[in-house]
């Protein structure tokens, strides 16, 4: 696959992981005001004779037509976010310490800067601010929620031990990861995610102090809804197995996307500078540098070039290694690049 | 008739959303063009500072940097002229000339530890980058704009609201910046 393919193979991918984890969410909500809050939209309002003589629109129990379980879980996720939409970027450079790059005080900070200058031109988008985070691991990191007010950040580490080529890689895989806007997606992924937690905590405190509204608690099931008791039975026990696992499962399809965005970027990064060797060679840098990047936090691991914690479980091809990471393994990221740059065939083509 | 008039409606709404961003696009093809302009103007501003800061140093290379101030002031003046084919084939001899001269300057190491020739060497690089890199970007969008035009069903309307290709930005075939740098290190 040459560098278009793998971009638009990853974007696939993605919409394919962000539809699957919005039905979750929906499985799960919808799930949710059915069994506890009685939602059913396509419930018959039944006529019933009141005190007048008139015949009366009653709704079964206290059914109702909004989904306030689904809304106000999704209202809370959106809260969360919002303040790392708005103050994210700030709260990232506070807590790395990072500094802006001058361009009077060394080579490197000046080739850094004229590098993102460089980089910004091959992609059309305002130049991001520099900034140097004074660590000695190799780590790069981008944020910022639009191109026009975005960062991007390097180690001293890294400045000190890349090339001008290997430097211009980097910045180039954290321009795309503005340029794809990266930082929305994860932001949005992450109201989902507080969603889908908040969920499944409302459901596990109900189903401990007893579900008293709920629709197989009390014997409020009459008449013909006796037949659907099995189906619908069924239906709530594949719900309450999805909503006990639901902390783990939607972490791991944001853990896939996250996967996804890091070859993006990185296949974007060779369509930029159209030098996948040079980003091979700063990955393999990189990767021999296992130590932790301390200046960095979890929080923006998913922004970084390499993941911060330098565990080594990113070092595993293993099965939960693909599963719970949030970046690929580097010998499958050096292997896709090889193959862009012609270098290794094609794995999808044997 | 209803129906018909939705019909026609719709298709008059398609033309109109493919219209404007046919025309963003233009623009953007314009823009990108001009930024090579800007690209090339900064190095030609740059030179004189850079032969100026390492003439004394490589003396025995003074055809070398004759050659590169021949050069500017050919492509300076073919860019006052306008015609493209010509300042494709005046700057691609600026960029050989200076090709040569960087290649050349690494055998002084005394300009290597000369900050001020360090600083220029690094804008001399960043410059012939960016005169690259805007250059890719220029394609980039032209191809966008070129298939934009080309693809169907927007082919069939894209000459009668008057939009035409525009040209790649791609070497002659017998351009001097198709040929290497000849250095000869042998002093």
């Amino acid at each position: 696959m040459n560098i278009y393919e793998q971009q638009a193979s990853n974007r696939r991918t993605t919409a394919v992981i962000l539809a699957a984890f919005v039905a979750f969410f929906l499985l799960l909500g919808l799930g949710f005001d059915y069994f506890y809050f009685n939602f059913n939209p396509s419930s018959q309002p039944r006529m019933e004779m009141n005190s007048d003589g008139f015949y009366e629109a009653q709704r079964q129990g206290a059914s109702s037509k909004v989904p306030f379980g689904t809304l106000f879980s999704l209202l809370a996720g959106l809260g969360l976010a919002a303040n790392s939409m708005f103050n994210g970027k700030a709260m990232v450079l506070r807590s790395t310490m990072a500094r802006r790059a001058l361009q009077s005080s060394s080579d490197k900070e000046r080739q850094f800067l004229n590098v993102v200058r460089e980089m910004a031109t091959a992609s059309g988008l305002p130049a991001p601010e520099a900034y140097v985070v004074p660590d000695p691991d190799l780590n790069a990191f981008a944020t910022g929620m639009s191109p026009d007010s975005s960062v991007i950040a390097v180690t001293e580490g890294l400045l000190s031990s890349l090339n001008r080529e290997e430097l211009q890689a980097v910045v180039a895989h954290e321009m795309s990861h503005i340029r794809n806007y990266d930082m929305r997606l994860m932001t949005v992924m992450a109201a989902l995610l507080g969603a889908v937690a908040l969920l499944s905590d409302f459901a596990g405190r109900s189903m401990r102090y007893g579900g008293r509204g709920s629709a197989y608690g009390g014997s409020r099931s009459s008449g013909g809804s006796n037949k659907k008791g099995g189906a619908a039975l069924l239906f709530f026990a594949i719900w309450l197995v999805a909503i006990i696992l639901a902390p783990l499962l939607s972490r791991m399809l944001a853990m896939a996307i996250s996967r996804q965005r890091e070859f993006l970027a990185d296949a974007s990064a060779a369509e930029l500078t159209r030098n996948p060797l040079a980003l091979i060679a700063a990955l393999e840098k990189i990767r021999r540098a296992v130590m932790p990047t301390n200046a960095v936090d979890n929080g923006v691991a998913h922004m970084c070039i390499a993941d911060p914690r330098g565990s080594l479980i990113e070092e595993k091809l293993g099965f939960t290694a693909d599963l719970l990471a949030t970046h690929p393994p580097m010998e499958k990221r050096i292997l896709a690049l090889k193959v862009m740059a012609y270098q290794a065939a094609n794995p999808q083509a044997a | 008739m209803t129906i018909l008039a939705i019909v026609l409606l719709a298709v008059a709404a398609w033309v109109v959303v493919m219209f404007n961003s046919l025309v963003g696009l233009r623009n953007q093809v314009a823009n990108a063009f001009r930024q090579i302009d800007v690209q090339l103007k900064r190095r030609h501003d740059l030179i004189p500072n850079l032969v100026e800061s390492v003439k004394g140093e490589m003396k025995f290379e003074r055809e070398t940097l004759e050659r590169v101030i021949q050069a500017r002031t050919a492509a300076v003046s073919a860019g006052q002229g306008g015609n493209t084919g010509d300042i494709l084939a005046k700057e691609g001899m600026l960029t050989q000339a200076l090709g040569r001269l960087i290649a050349l300057s690494e055998n002084y190491p005394n300009l290597k530890a000369n900050e001020a020739v360090r600083t220029l060497m690094e804008e001399l690089t960043h410059t012939e980058n960016q005169i690259s890199f805007s250059r890719q970007f220029y394609n980039d969008v032209v191809t966008k704009f070129n298939t934009k035009q080309q693809v169907f069903p927007t082919n069939m309307f894209a000459s009668m609201l008057g939009f035409t290709l525009s040209a790649l930005w791609e070497l002659p075939a017998d351009s001097p910046e198709r040929q290497n740098p000849k250095v000869n290190l042998a002093i």
